[in-house]
């Protein structure tokens, strides 16, 4: 196979990343048990998202050993989606303003 | 095919014309992604497009659950499993987690051993894959009959915005379609693997090409996106 030395891992560390998936899980689940609210809930739950994620994608999938152009191309363009989450999170702001201001019935 | 023999001369080699320049054309010898197999480039570009069809999915959730005046339900009530009278909440989710984190592990296994060409170990993993899947997608259609006769509708539930339903089964329907998909193409591919097609070059049923161990690794890649759009589907929809 046209495979470069680098993707030949040892077994060991894809234990040891999937302890840490399950253990991040675990944390995950007890943000909502332990009934963390507001912005601390928000943001244990997002660092958790996305140190899951890059683990995945850094290890499972191998995309820290890939080359910079592979990484760029698949990597960069979803930074696109952040735009588009502030887009419709400013929409959907005004679009409850304007179901408050006219369909609320007090 | 036959790749073109390398030449030293300044005149450009002759090249087809009409529609096999043009297929010529396409695939020829521009290659961006060096060290990596077309195959893992294709897969790679096809997951891109996947991001953004979630992406899409979850963005259309913030953006009615953010719009909406009526109060979200919550997920942690919504999503209870009750075991001998007792009530857990998102414990089904949490068992759910642990299983498609477990099948990635097991994936991710299959792939070190497809790198070293262990034909009955990799076989065996991939199947050990395909059942967690199995198993996730047998614990997400229980998931959905509870709700469905608790009376959660795409238009309409109990608990509050409509939304909710509608957002729930486009997202997780779309991840567990894909699971399905997975576990088809496991059992397909294990069972190559298992009588030794890729050790002999055997030609494939649908494309009559040699097949190789980089399957394995393409149907990794494809693997662990499904379980990577569950942490973010398990953050944003279930946690949130």
């Amino acid at each position: 196979m046209a495979h470069d030395d680098g993707q030949q891992l040892p077994i060991k560390l894809y234990l040891v990343v999937w302890g840490w998936l399950f253990v991040l899980s675990t944390c995950s689940f007890l943000v909502d048990y332990l009934g963390f609210e507001g912005y601390l809930r928000w943001f244990l739950i997002l660092l958790f998202m996305i140190v899951k994620a890059g683990l995945i994608v850094g290890v499972f999938m191998h995309m820290a050993w890939e080359r910079l152009a592979l990484m760029y191309a698949i990597l960069v363009p979803p930074a696109a989606v952040l735009l588009f989450v502030a887009i419709m999170a400013f929409e959907s702001d005004y679009t409850h303003f304007t179901r408050v201001a006219f369909f609320y019935v007090w | 095919m036959t790749e073109p023999a390398p030449t030293d001369t300044l005149e450009a080699p002759a090249r087809p014309g009409g529609w096999q320049g043009f297929a010529a054309d396409w695939s020829s010898d521009q290659r961006a992604f060096k060290n990596v197999p077309w195959g893992k480039a294709m897969v790679w570009i096809f997951l891109l497009s996947d991001t953004f069809i979630f992406s899409c999915f979850l963005l259309s959730y913030m953006t009615v659950r953010m719009s909406t005046t009526v109060p979200w339900p919550d997920t942690s009530e919504v999503f209870i499993l009750t075991i001998g009278g007792k009530k857990y909440p998102l414990l089904l989710i949490a068992i759910m987690t642990f299983i498609l984190i477990s099948s990635s592990g097991t994936m991710a296994m299959a792939v070190n051993c497809g790198y070293r060409r262990d034909r009955v170990k990799t076989a065996a993993l991939m199947v050990v894959t395909a059942a967690f899947g199995a198993t996730f997608v047998g614990t997400q259609a229980f998931e959905w009959t509870t709700l469905i006769l608790e009376g959660v509708r795409p238009w309409g539930n109990p608990w509050g915005a409509d939304q909710f339903g509608a957002a729930f089964f486009l997202i997780t329907g779309f991840h567990g379609t894909h699971v399905t998909i997975g576990v088809i193409f496991l059992l397909l591919i294990a069972r190559k693997v298992w009588r030794g097609d890729y050790d002999r070059q055997a030609r494939g049923f649908f494309t009559s090409r040699k097949g190789n161990y980089e399957i394995v690794e393409t149907l990794g890649l494809y693997w662990h996106f499904v379980d990577l759009v569950w942490v973010f589907i398990f953050a944003l929809f279930y946690l949130w």
